[in-house]
């Protein structure tokens, strides 16, 4: 089964070629990393997949279905997109973990916010800790959790690992790694070398077309 | 009566006040000699037309033009609101909606129980203090929710890509703009009496009413102002932050 099938996506606005004619397929269960210089459309793509951008043309399908029959709130909480340099809510790190709980309607569950924190290296402690004092690993992992709260079918990492020290690179790949053994689809655009050594599944994007894809 | 009347010759030596704003202006180098001129003419060809009118309107005395003067201040009301929200789509529509709900609905409790009459020197000057004030209130709530969406952009997209509804995503920002809209009226009903003398009550004591009465109607404008700013700037906040997505709950680029 095909999580994404992509035929010939684009993403012109305003006559601006940012991605041109995507043809691409990912299957259930993938770990696929995505590369290419800056500039080049990886961003894009991982939106346009996230549905934060619609294509210009070309067909997105998500599961067999085109992407646009799907209610959007609903197909986010599916596909989950993380941000390159995370945006935290409120005051607390609570406030943060208590939204994925807030749009669904659900009381808020420490217990299960304390495991996550306690899967990328954070005490429970931290739960009412100011966001303003967190350094800035610490808010990419809050982040990263927020967005695990609730696992998706589909995690989007838009450079999550960037800027970020060696240790914390680990625990991120280690969460992340735990999360693709329970069969998580997940697409990484990266520029991180020790990344790009280890992956199995690779693509390149260059100006805003796939690598090796010809007219 | 005698101390009411302002002669022209009374009201051209204000003129001075006009000049000491200006030098004010020219010497600090502030840049709004040009607006305050404006806004002197303006003021005073509004004012003197809208004199003539209201005499003959309040000396005719008829329900459809009384209701053409209310329907008049509305229109301006919308069209001037519908400007500070940052050219965002159908804002003279919303403002118009929001204007109309919050003054109607302000206007007619105050006519079934009594505390005016349909006469239109009761209706008229009572809409267009509902209205500037519902005016004012909607127009700062624009703001706010224009600068939360600039500011904020990054934080509802995340919102959005949690999962969040356009409300969910929003709720916060409206909020916010709601209280600013309501901001100044809150604050002047706090002071009211310790800082400043109304308007509405500082004329009814000068034409002579008994204090305690005028202060009895300043009470009620309060309460109106309380309700009609908190009625329009709610409905045009609800109404208008849709605006700021597109049929596919992203947020719009060009805002």
């Amino acid at each position: 089964m095909n999580v994404f099938e992509l035929e010939q996506v684009s993403y012109v606005p305003n006559d601006h070629h940012v991605l041109d004619e995507i043809i691409m397929t990912v299957p259930a269960g993938d770990y696929l990393t995505i590369t290419g210089p800056s500039g080049s459309g990886k961003s894009t793509l991982l939106r346009l997949l996230a549905s934060l951008l619609t294509p210009t043309s070309g067909q997105l399908n998500f599961m067999g279905q085109p992407q646009s029959s799907y209610d959007k709130p609903t197909y986010r909480k599916r596909v989950s997109y993380c941000f390159q340099q995370p945006t935290l809510f409120g005051e607390t790190v609570q406030d943060n973990l208590a939204f994925p709980f807030t749009i669904r309607g659900l009381p808020f569950d420490q217990l299960a916010a304390s495991a996550a924190l306690d899967k990328v290296d954070l005490t429970d402690r931290t739960l009412t800790q100011p966001i303003v004092e967190l350094s800035g690993g610490e808010k990419q992992r809050v982040a990263l959790i927020r967005n695990l709260m609730f696992p998706p079918e589909v995690l989007l990492l838009d450079e999550v690992t960037a800027g970020l020290d060696k240790e914390t690179k680990t625990i991120v790949h280690r969460l992340i790694d735990d999360y693709h053994r329970q069969q998580l689809t997940i697409l990484s655009v990266t520029h991180d070398d020790s990344e790009l050594a280890s992956a199995t599944n690779m693509i390149e994007i260059r100006d805003g077309r796939l690598e090796g894809q010809h007219d | 009566m005698t101390n009411l009347i302002v002669s022209p010759l009374a009201l051209s030596f204000a003129v001075t006040l006009v000049v000491i704003a200006l030098i004010i202006n020219w010497h600090e180098r502030i840049g709004l000699e040009k607006d305050i001129i404006v806004g002197v003419i303006r003021a005073v060809i509004q004012l003197t037309v809208v004199g003539y009118v209201l005499t003959y309107v309040i000396k005719l005395d008829r329900g459809w033009l009384t209701g053409g003067m209310v329907a008049i201040i509305l229109l301006n009301a919308a069209y001037n609101a519908g400007k500070r929200a940052n050219k965002m789509p159908h804002a003279f529509i919303i403002s118009g909606l929001a204007l109309l709900v919050a003054t109607g609905l302000t206007l007619c409790l105050l006519l079934v129980v009594g505390t005016i009459k349909f006469t239109p020197s009761q209706v008229v000057p009572i809409t267009g203090m509902i209205a500037s004030n519902a005016m004012i209130a909607i127009g700062l709530a624009y703001r706010s929710l224009a600068a939360s969406f600039h500011d904020q952009r990054q934080a509802i997209l995340e919102r959005l890509a949690l999962g969040a509804t356009m409300k969910q995503a929003a709720s916060k920002l409206v909020r916010q703009a709601i209280r600013m809209g309501m901001a100044p009226t809150i604050d002047s009903a706090k002071t009211v009496g310790l800082v400043s003398l109304p308007g509405m009550m500082s004329g009814l004591i000068f034409a002579g009413i008994n204090p305690t009465k005028a202060i009895m109607y300043q009470i009620m404008v309060t309460f109106m102002l309380l309700a009609a700013t908190s009625i329009g700037s709610v409905i045009a906040c609800y109404l208008m932050y849709p605006q700021y997505f597109n049929q596919d709950l992203q947020l719009n680029h060009e805002f």
